[in-house]
Order: C-alpha cells, then structure tokens, then sequence
C-alpha cells in the first residue's frame, strides 16, 4: 500500500466518523435547534466526501465503503433524542454541547490536515483527479471547522458563567 | 374618480394613472368616524403609520382632546396623501375600552392592579438583584418593530452600556433580519440601496416573495397607477399563491416552499450563459464573480425546474424579463425571509443586480424590504442584534468609538460574540441561564414559532417576564409584571421606514389612565437603576424624545446612517427626509451606492460576514484578503433540501403569512372593527387540485397539524399551488374567551402551534414558510363560507363561493384628487 492510498484510507474513515458524530450530536441536541439543523446538514458534506473518496480509490483498485446513513443506530438515536428532550430545562446539557462542538471541530481539524496532505501528494505526483478531489473537499471541511469555533465562541460566554 | 369609497371592498381605492418617468399624482385619503363632520375636526396633527413598514405620512384628527380621523399628507413622497386600510382605521383601537390604564404585577398567582412606583420597584429590585447574584447575562429585553427611535436608542443604552447585557433583539428578527444580514454580506453594510422613487422609473419589477399588495398596500397602488398608464413596467411575481401581484404579473411563479436558492441560482446561470452581464460595473465594484459563475455553472433552467416543481420555460422567461430590461427593480420579503436558506436566497438577489448594475439609479434599484414598521430603527440603534450606527462588534475601534460617544469604558459594552438573537435568548431562557425577559411591545405567545414550547418558556416559576403593551395581550397574561403603555399618537417619536424615510409622530391625545410613553418607562428604569458613565454622571442623559433624538444624533454622526443634518423642525417643515442626512446631503439621500460601494471596506464595515449555509463567522482577515478595497461582495451559495419534506404522516407544506387587514398578533386591527369584520378569524387554504382529491370544500371545518401542535380552520379553496396550504399568522387567543392559548374547548387558532422551530443560519430569523402538516376534516361546512376575505390572494377559486368581502358605509373614505405640492418628482437627488 502506497503513502497515497494510505491517506485515501484515512481520510475515508476520518470523514465516515465526522459523518457519524455530526449526526449523533444533532440528535442529542434537539433542542439546540440550531446546533441540529446544521449539524445534520454538515454531515451530509462529509457523506458526499465518503462517496467521493471511495470513487477515487475504485479508481486505483481500492475497495473504501459506503457513507453511514443518515440516522446511524435507530434505537439509541430515539433514546439521544429524548434523552435531550427530558432535560429541555436544565442548564447542563450546555456543557455536554460544547465538550461535543470542540470533539467535532477536533475530528474535522484532522481532516482537514489529511486533505492538505493529500492535496501535496498530488501535485507532488501531478496527480489532477485526486488534486480535484482535495480542491473539492477540502473547502467544506475548513467550513465544518470554522462552524464548530462559531459556535464554541458564541455559546460559551453564556454556558460558563451560569452554571 | 369618485369621492368615497369603501375601502375595506376596494383595499386600494381608485387609480390615478402616470406614466412611466411621471410624478406619481397626489390623492388625499381622509377617513373619519362615523357623524364626524370635518368642520369639527380642531386639530390636524402630524405623524406617519406603524402598521406596515411604508411608513404612510398621515394626519391625525383631533376633536374635544380624542382622535376622530386621520388623512393622508399629499406632501410627502412616500405616499402623496394615499393611505392603505390598516391605516385608515386602525388608529379607533387606540380609544379600546380594554386598554391597560395601570400597572399589574402577579400576586398568588393572580395579576393585580397597582400604582407605577411598586410596580418599577419590583422591575429594579428584581434586575439588581439578578445582576448581584448571576450577572448581567441573566437578564435579557426583547422589543419590537413598532416603538419609535428615541425610545430603541434609549433601551439599547441601557441594556448594553447600563445593564452590560448581550441579550437585546428586537422581534424584527422575525420579520427583516434577513434583510439586514443580506445588505451586509454583499454592501458589508445595512441601509436599503433603493428608494420608492425607484417604482416610478422601473421597466420590470421583480418581486421575490413578496405580497405587497397586502403588505406595503400604499405602494401597490403606486404600481397599480404606473399599470394603467404610459409605458407600464412588466411584473416578475415569485410566490405559491395567487396574488394580486400574481395576477398582474408578465410572469409568475410558484416554486415548492424552501427551493428559492435553487430557482435563483438558476436565473443567474441564464444570465451568466447569455453573458446579460453588465461587465464594467462587475470590475469596477464587485469581487467574487468568477467563483460565483463557476458555482451556478451547473444550475440550469432544468435543473431548478425539477427541484422547484415550475417549468423550466417559465425560469426562461423570468431570467430573460430581468436579464434584458435597462431598469429592474426588485423587492424581497417574507417568501423569502421565513423560508429555508434565507440569506442564502436574497443574497443572490442583490447578485443578479450586481452583475447587471442594476443599482444606484433611477429605476434600478434594490428593496430587501422591512414588515415592522420602524424595522429599520431597531436596527440602526443596535435595539436587534447590531452595535448602534451599523458599528462592528468585531471591529475593536468601532467599539471605542461607541464607548466614547457612551462615556464608558470599551469593556462595559459587550461584544465578545455578536449580540445574541432572540430565538437564542428564548432557549437561554428555556436553559435557566436568562433570568429576567422585559418584553416591549410585542407579543411572542402568538408570533413565535411552537407556541406550545413558548408558553411553557414564559410560564416557568424562575423566569421574571415585564410585558410593557397597550392591552392584556397573550403574553401579558403570561408576566409577573405587566406595565400599561402609551401608543402611536399619545407620545412624540420619530420613525425610519423601509426606504430610509424618517418622519416625525407627534402627540395628538393624552393615553388612557396612567398609561406612559415608552421611552418614560425606559428612563424611569435606568433612574431607578441608577446608572453611571465612566465619570460618575448619569449615563442616560436625555429626558424627552427631543433630547434623546438629539443624543441618538450624536451616535450616528459619521456612520452610514447619519441623522445630523436632522431636526424635530425640519421634519415638521418638509415631512419625510430619507437617511443619510448630514451637511453634505441636507435634504437627504434617496439612493445609497450610486458613486460606487461606500461602507464595504474592512475599517468601515458592518460585518465581516457569515458563511450563507453554515452561518460561521468570518474574522478580519479573510475579510481583508476577500475584499481589501472595499467592493460589493458577490457570495455563491449551494442549495440544500429543506429541513422538513413532506411524507406520509404529514404531507401538506405548510407557510404563512399576514393579509391585507391585520397586522402583528392583531393587538390593535383586531380592535378596529372594519378590519376585525373583513377577516374576523383563522382560515385554511388549499388548492382546488387538493381539495376536489379529499372530497372538502368551502367553508369546510378542518385540523391542520404538524409534529408541533395543531390548529382549526375553515378551508378556503383557492388557487394556491397545489401540495401546499396556507394560514394567516397571528389570530391569537385574546379575543377567544380563553386567554393566553388553547383550552380544553378551545381548539388552537394561531398558525404558529404548528410551525418549526428553525432559524437561518445567518440571519437567525425563524422559518415560518417550511413546515409539513397534515389536514384532517373535523366537521363539514353548513353552507356558510370561511371567514376568509374574498379581496386578496385568500379569493374563491369559484367566483361566487363566498359573499364579497365588504366594509360597508361604516368603511367610506374619501379619496380626493390633489397636485403632489413638491415642484421635483424626487424628494433628494
């Protein structure tokens, strides 16, 4: 296995996790309707970055798999969803909401770091299908981030000091 | 053109054609109560409506210290003496025999009447208490679009500077913070590009989701004039139901609910592919075109079609009407302000403006419309989630400079994330961490979305509500402390309507009781709370409208919206002066931008901007590296599906919207009883298609409900896009016999039981267009029609289904033919 398809690797299982944990998190913060809006909609970027990355490695004989769906584990979702619901009132959940704002923006800081990475190895290679690929992708992750620091910022002034 | 006329059967009166670069001929309106003689009338006294964000000038009739009529003022150019049907006869509700006259604060649970001094005692001690224990972040004001200036400028002195707290908005953060936000990502500043003036030159006006026949109906009629005369301009009409608008229109359209960035980026792909394309005024004044090019590159007419569900043919001639006329003017309101990807979807209005330079002449202009009347103070005066003066909250010498013309330290204004809004507020609310909520004229128990989770919101033992209103309105029911507040035409202020226009509302009678101005409500709170500058003077230093329209002069110095050259005499002189108005331009401003792109350069700059679809924050440096000179800013945006589609359970779309006769929660036109009879209750909407399939029909009592909540209505077929239903907003419970909301015989009523909580991500205002629902039948109809007018877009698909919506001799109003005084057709060049 090549350093390139090492990072296809990588990357795929980076965004399939990105995918999963946005998705996880928009259900356990129902209630932070903002939080959850767009959450599930960033977690279809990094689906469309799984298919996409997958395309790209059939391409070169390598078998990545399909995005997770869009609710991941039926049951636990629900429970996620009225967990969240149960404590509509409580002040805590704010903390939970941002140890998982700063999980999320983490998870996609390191992907972020992979695309650049796999952005040189492409023009180091003049590779243009897989430069495209970075140059298509890549943009939408540093947008997951720079959403997940928004948030962290505007939230905390409040959730800190009133607990 | 006869004399009088019943303006509740004919909401726009009659037509007093012009052509196209004429002066829009005068005609004065004049509507007084029934056996007023006008030889009673003792005095004529000047103001400007609150009721629709026109801001008609008016006068008020007075006679034995009671107001008993108004007319239009032909001297102003805003509406050359015309005035709509919610201004004609809304002011009677202010003469309501239920008006609040005395403070009330909760005792056992029960609202008691009491003196002002316990009352304002209670509000202070509360506030200093909360701010001794948990901060200034648990206290929090949410105010409203229909105050005046002096008092927004006063409560957001107190609030950020007094109290320290981040949490002010204003409800026009359900109604225009789209707009704001639009203006700023593209001009990097608020402030309406156009001016009214605007629809006199026009050869095509676009109008994107906005019913301004019902909405602005003073400026309808404009159009309606310019319809019947030389050179009429061609309509684009956006919108699911058949307007007024839509039946004049060259074309219309009727997209799903939630696909506006999907039909607009389709019209700028034609644009760009018949290269329509104003190409000097692109490189002159814009950055972002070729990436914007490259992002609608796939965005065909076929494409939009599909997700749209309108012809691809249609898309084709609308891009060919905007793309190919010398003078487009375009409008944008709720169909796009409350719908999915909100600032998305304006923002590539401003776009296909842009790239045609289309902007900052007679005729080619832009309206990001307001529906609050006096939206656009909330906003300049920072009482939303803006600094005062358009100033940056991430800009550090925007701040030092607000701090100084404050006399306080930088630090004492908050501004280390942007104000919050008021959707946040409510779950900080809902959370605990919000302990006090002072709500001013407003009335979120009715005009925020899932009021079942509001009410349970306002009702919680911990939080401490004030409702300051004129009457016990649903939410008032709902505060520990209610304080009974002076109105429009019993308090002086002054008022900036959708296109920049200030006017000057004066006092005409005195309020019921002990009933006080809101702005001497505000003072009263920051004197008791004793608030102090950086040198230990009072920090609020005003005691009148006119001292403090003087001190808000002195916060607007040099800022976008400049009001220096401003006076309470000057308005009294010349009527409506439109911002800036400064030495340079003394007689105001009718067109920002015409010299190129003013207020985008990073050290002036409103906002660094959001990203449309994420809502991330952008800082200072990409902004610098994005747009280092200072140009408008053209900003791509993907489509994304709505965030509820229809399916088994629920499969109607459901929106809403306001109608010609009522306007905000109904506080005051559900007390006029012309308007009150005209659309005296909730009604539902269908189409023909829709209703012949389930076997309903007219007058048919159904349940609308969502995974929210539910209401009832009788149905009104019309020719509504089919899969879709609509219900006016805001019928609430005040006039129901039950209160604050639904009881156990009280089915709901107001539409916003069932719709979602969801915001736009940039703007933050909440999506009042995009829920599902489903429709059951609850009882057939006995004949009789639903209460819904037949004038509007709610008519009868079968003409005859139901008895013409009429006001009667008591509606008559006279209409009289006057020159427009003013010698210039323009009111500032």
């Amino acid at each position: 296995m090549n350093g390139i398809t090492l990072t296809l690797r990588t990357l795929h299982r980076g965004e399939r996790h990105l995918a999963h944990d946005l998705v996880t998190v928009a259900e356990r913060h129902r209630t932070e309707h903002e939080v959850h809006h767009v959450a599930t909609d960033l977690a279809g970027w990094s689906r469309e970055h799984v298919r996409r990355l997958a395309e790209v490695a059939a391409h070169r004989d390598v078998r990545l798999g399909d995005p997770p769906g869009t609710s991941p584990d039926g049951l636990f979702a629900t429970l996620r969803e009225k967990a969240s619901e149960a404590v509509v009132h409580r002040p805590e959940p704010g903390l939970l909401l941002l140890r998982d704002l700063r999980e999320l923006h983490v998870a996609a800081a390191e992907n972020s770091l992979h695309w650049e990475m796999l952005a040189q190895a492409a023009q180091a290679s003049r590779n243009s299908e897989l430069l495209g690929l970075a140059s298509a992708c890549h943009p939408r992750t540093l947008r997951q981030m720079r959403w997940t620091n928004t948030m962290v910022k505007n939230l905390s002034p409040q959730i800190l000091n009133s607990l | 053109m006869e004399e009088a006329t019943d303006r509740i059967a004919r909401p726009w009166g009659g037509r007093t054609p012009y052509g196209r670069h004429e002066t829009w001929p005068a005609r004065v309106d004049t509507f007084l109560a029934q056996g007023v003689d006008p030889s009673a009338v003792q005095r004529w006294v000047q103001s400007a409506s609150i009721l629709h964000s026109d801001g008609d000038a008016m006068d008020i009739a007075v006679a034995d210290g009671r107001m008993v009529g108004v007319r239009g003022r032909d001297v102003d150019r805003v509406n050359r003496g015309r005035l709509g049907p919610k201004d004609l006869y809304g002011w009677q509700a202010n003469a309501s025999r239920d008006r609040l006259t005395r403070p009330l604060v909760r005792r056992d649970g029960r609202l008691v009447e009491t003196d002002w001094d316990t009352a304002m005692d209670l509000v202070a001690s509360r506030s200093r208490e909360l701010l001794d224990e948990r901060g200034p972040g648990s206290i929090g004001f949410y105010t409203s679009g229909q105050l005046f200036l002096e008092e927004y400028y006063t409560l957001a002195v107190l609030a950020r500077a007094g109290i320290g707290t981040n949490h002010l908005d204003g409800n026009t953060r359900l109604c225009t913070s789209t707009a704001a936000e639009a203006l700023k990502e593209t001009f990097g500043c608020d402030g309406q590009p156009g001016s009214y003036d605007d629809f006199d030159h026009a050869d095509v006006i676009a109008l994107y989701g906005h019913n301004i026949a019902e909405t602005q109906p003073v400026q309808w009629m404009r159009l309606l004039d310019r319809l019947e005369g030389a050179d009429p301009p061609r309509l684009l009409c956006v919108d699911p139901r058949p307007t007024k608008v839509a039946r004049h229109a060259t074309v219309h359209l009727a997209p799903r609910g939630g696909t506006n960035v999907a039909l607009l980026n389709a019209l700028l792909h034609e644009t760009i592919r018949h290269d329509r394309l104003d190409r000097d005024f692109i490189s002159a004044h814009t950055v972002g075109f070729e990436e914007l090019a490259e992002r609608v590159a796939g965005c065909t007419a076929e494409w939009a079609a599909d997700i749209c569900d309108v012809p691809a043919a249609r898309i084709e001639e609308a891009a060919e009407l905007v793309g190919t006329t010398d003078a487009l003017v375009s409008t944008v309101l709720q169909g796009v302000y409350q719908s999915h990807q909100a600032t998305a979807a304006a923002v590539q209005i401003n776009n296909l403006h842009l790239i045609r330079g289309m902007l900052g002449r007679p005729g080619a202009g832009l309206l990001q419309m307001n529906g609050q009347p006096t939206a656009q103070n909330t906003r300049e005066c920072g009482a939303n989630g803006d600094l005062p003066g358009f100033r940056n909250w991430q800009n550090d010498s925007h701040v030092a400079d607000l701090a100084k013309v404050w006399n306080v330290e930088p630090e004492r204004i908050p501004h280390y994330a942007p104000p919050t809004h008021a959707m946040q507020m409510y779950r900080y609310a809902e959370q605990g961490s919000i302990r006090m909520l002072w709500i001013s004229g407003t009335n979120p128990a009715v005009s925020l979305p899932e009021l079942s989770r509001i009410r349970s919101i306002l009702t919680q033992k911990r939080l401490f509500t004030v409702v300051q209103d004129l009457f016990l309105t649903e939410t008032a029911q709902l505060a520990d402390v209610v304080l009974p507040a002076a109105t429009w035409g019993e308090k002086t202020g002054a008022l900036t309507n959708a296109d920049r226009t200030v006017h000057l509302s004066e006092k005409a009678v005195e309020p019921p009781g002990e009933a006080k101005p809101d702005l001497d409500i505000f003072l009263d709170y920051a004197r008791r709370m004793d608030f102090r500058d950086k040198d230990g003077g009072p920090l609020i230093t005003w005691d009148d409208p006119e001292s403090a329209f003087e001190a808000w002069k002195r916060c607007s110095a040099g800022r976008p919206c400049d009001y220096t050259g401003l006076t309470y005499a000057k308005l009294r002189d010349t009527s409506g002066i439109q911002w800036p108005c400064d030495e340079d331009a003394p007689e105001g401003t009718a067109r920002l931008y015409t010299d190129g792109i003013s207020w985008a350069h990073p050290d002036l700059c409103e906002s660094y901007g959001k990203d449309l679809e994420t809502g991330a924050s952008q800082e200072v440096v990409e902004y610098r590296s994005l747009n280092p000179d200072g140009k408008a800013m053209l900003k791509a945006a993907a489509y994304l599906p709505p965030h509820e589609e229809p399916d088994e359970e629920y499969p109607f779309q459901l929106t809403t919207g306001r109608t010609v006769y009522h306007f905000h929660t109904r506080t005051k036109t559900g007390r006029a009883p012309q308007l009150r009879d005209a659309a005296p209750d909730v009604w539902v909407e269908i189409s023909t298609e829709d209703a012949d399939r389930l076997g309903l029909a007219e007058g048919d009592l159904v349940e609308v409900a969502s995974r929210r909540g539910a209401l009832h209505g009788r149905l009104r077929v019309t020719g509504i896009r089919p899969g879709l239903l609509f219900v006016p907003f805001h019928y609430g419970y005040w006039d129901t016999g039950n209160g604050s909301g639904p009881g156990p015989d009280t089915p709901g009523r107001a539409a916003n039981e069932t719709t979602v909580t969801d915001w736009d991500p940039a703007s933050k205002q909440p999506l009042f267009k995009t829920s599902t629902a489903s429709l059951t039948l609850v009882e057939r109809g006995d004949g009789s029609p639903s209460p819904a007018p037949t004038t509007t877009a709610s008519a009868p698909a079968s003409a005859g289904a139901a008895r013409p919506t009429e006001g009667g001799e008591a509606a008559y109003t006279a209409q009289v033919p006057a020159p427009f005084p003013h010698g210039r057709e323009e009111g500032a060049q």
